[in-house]
């Protein structure tokens, strides 16, 4: 225990007399653990925020979208197909599904399209969906300027719009939109309110989006079909049944494999999926920088095994037996890959509490505890190699050694 | 080492008694090299017998080697070997650090073995702030830290010029006179005159 006291202090002393070199060798492996932890606290802050997102929804939400979807947890996270088939869905489903599913509380269609909106020579380009009145409720997203359109001016397809947070801003700056024309892809619509801040997700903006009925998107964009339909279900408990109905409903019309009903928590179990994938994916990255820094390690170690050539012969030649050379070399390679692991730890966790201000960041302990092992074992791996050379030198030529 | 099958000593009958002093001459070539470092414990011998105090060291694993050298040997070589930007203090503690001698114990006997070789003024000195003179006596100071059986001493005074020299070959009577055994290897013959004992040794025979 004294001697291992000692070479510590030994370690200590040589990494101190080359400051330079030590804190360049560590600075490898302080970028790799640094990354490792913030690649991790971005992924996992991701994760948990859409997760957050569609909790939000509600748990007694249904999404029909078109294509062919594969919701095996087996599966790689991937969604084969699914966005990619031209949709076939038109509003006689909705309203279809809306009077027969027994379990069915309220069917919305969606559509989603890009469009200019102009007013008074400012320009913006945004989302424009195509939604019905019901979506304040179904999204939980009040309109603070005027209202929403109602289901009269929905079903005779008036040319109304309602402005997210974000574009009303643009468009209209400080001036209050309401009742105001705009022009939104050449037609002329009357701005009928604005909708609440929702607030950002990193750079994508949720409340630059406008809002207008859905058979006006099919009349404005000259569509036959709606994108997607979200379904709510009566209750929970009526999830499973009213996913069944629409099936069963949509069968009637629809070919097996041109649509596929999601409920959120085969969402929730897809999307974290996706993300725990990206994470480890992003993770494993970084891990490469790990492994550089420790290949740096083993480097400078050769190089000062190769220096003190003459320091080991004179060690044993005074009674260092090979297992304490060995330690020695050891414990310095160790000192500077935990040193280094350290350091990153800290860096990377005020990193990601830095980054959390603007984007979503969660420093996870497994991610801490991962980066301080595998720098452990870094400084163990790539030492052992030098460590093993100085101490298999032979005494006699190790002292001739120039 | 280099594997020559050509033996580097041969036929070597050589009994060291304690507290003596001797001196190992011969040419550059001649084995005595070989010779100092079969003495020290730095090489084995491919056949023959060495006994230290009685225990036959010819054939010993690395660790017993390491151990015995710590204990019974004490090198002094013609480049001092001091370690660099360490303290000559730290450099005489370090034969008793892998000794195992605690903290406090270890800076008190290094600091009187330091004092008696007149260094009391150095102690905090690193190596190159030190003169060739001062870096051999501070070499000798670590040497019998451990009171060792035996202090082998190669070409102790090859990189001093004549007058410091002439020091440490006082030092080294002095050693035997406080009771040391002392080997002393050189090629100069001169400088071998002053042991009580001079083994010639030529193409790897003592002559």
């Amino acid at each position: 225990m004294e001697k291992l006291f000692e070479t510590l202090k030994l370690a200590a002393k040589t990494l101190k007399a080359n400051k330079l070199r030590s804190s360049l060798t560590m600075l490898g492996v302080i970028i790799g653990v640094t990354s490792v932890i913030l690649l991790v606290s971005i992924g996992s802050g991701l994760k948990s925020y859409i997760t957050g997102q569609l909790e939000d929804l509600g748990s007694n939400l249904l999404m029909v979208m078109p294509g062919e979807m594969e919701m095996g947890s087996e599966s790689s996270g991937s969604m084969p197909g699914a966005g990619m088939a031209a949709p076939k869905f038109t509003m006689n489903h909705q309203k279809e599904l809306q009077a027969k599913g027994v379990n069915i509380k309220r069917v919305m269609a969606y559509t989603e399209n890009n469009a200019t909106l102009a007013y008074a020579g400012k320009k913006h380009i945004t989302q424009v969906a195509g939604v019905t009145y019901e979506y304040p409720d179904i999204r939980n997203q009040k309109a603070v300027l005027g209202t929403f359109f109602n289901v009269s001016q929905q079903e005779s397809a008036k040319k109304v719009v309602v402005l997210g947070a974000t574009v009303a801003e643009k468009l209209f700056g400080s001036e209050n939109p309401v009742g105001k024309k705009i022009t939104l892809s050449e037609s002329k619509f009357t701005v009928l309110g604005v909708l609440e801040k929702k607030g950002a997700l990193g750079g994508n903006d949720m409340d630059n989006q406008a809002f207008i009925p859905v058979p006006t998107a099919l009349d404005t964009f000259e569509m036959d079909y709606v994108l997607a339909f979200w379904v709510q279900a009566k209750s929970k408990e009526q999830v499973e049944p009213a996913k069944e109905e629409v099936k069963k409903i949509l069968l009637r019309t629809l070919k097996d494999d041109e649509f596929s009903v999601i409920d959120t928590k085969g969402l929730l179990s897809m999307v974290s999926q996706i993300l725990g994938t990206l994470t480890v994916a992003l993770a494993g990255i970084a891990g490469i920088s790990l492994l550089v820094g420790g290949i740096g390690i083993m480097n400078i170690m050769l190089v000062s095994v190769m220096e003190r050539t003459k320091e080991i012969g004179l060690r044993k030649a005074i009674g260092a037996t090979p297992k304490i050379i060995m330690t020695q070399f050891l414990i310095e390679s160790i000192v500077l890959s935990v040193g280094g692991g350290l350091i990153g730890i800290i860096l990377g966790f005020s990193g990601s509490v830095l980054i959390n201000q603007f984007f979503p960041a969660i420093v996870t302990v497994w991610s801490i505890l991962l980066a301080f092992l595998v720098s452990v074992i870094i400084g163990v791996v790539f030492g052992v190699m030098p460590a093993a050379r100085a101490a298999r030198l032979n005494p006699i030529q190790a002292l001739r050694y120039e | 080492m280099d594997s020559l099958s050509m033996p580097i000593l041969r036929d070597i009958n050589l009994t060291i008694k304690k507290n003596e002093f001797i001196s190992i001459v011969g040419p550059s070539g001649s084995g005595k090299s070989t010779l100092m470092h079969l003495i020290g414990l730095l090489d084995t011998p491919t056949s023959g017998r060495i006994f230290l105090d009685n225990e036959n060291i010819s054939q010993l694993s690395e660790e017993r080697m390491a151990k015995l050298r710590n204990q019974k040997i004490g090198f002094v070589f013609q480049t001092f070997n001091l370690i660099p930007r360490t303290s000559a203090l730290a450099n005489v503690e370090l034969p008793l650090i892998y000794a195992g001698v605690p903290d406090e114990q270890r800076k008190e006997r290094a600091l009187k073995m330091l004092q008696a070789m007149g260094l009391g003024e150095r102690v905090n000195h690193f190596p190159n702030q030190l003169s060739g003179g001062e870096q051999q006596r501070v070499a000798i100071a670590r040497a019998l830290i451990n009171n060792p059986s035996l202090i082998l001493a190669d070409e102790p005074t090859g990189n001093l010029d004549s007058k410091t020299g002439a020091q440490i070959m006082e030092i080294l009577k002095k050693l035997k006179k406080d009771g040391n055994t002392v080997v002393l290897v050189t090629h100069d013959l001169e400088v071998a005159k002053i042991a009580d004992r001079i083994i010639k040794i030529y193409d790897g025979k003592i002559i």
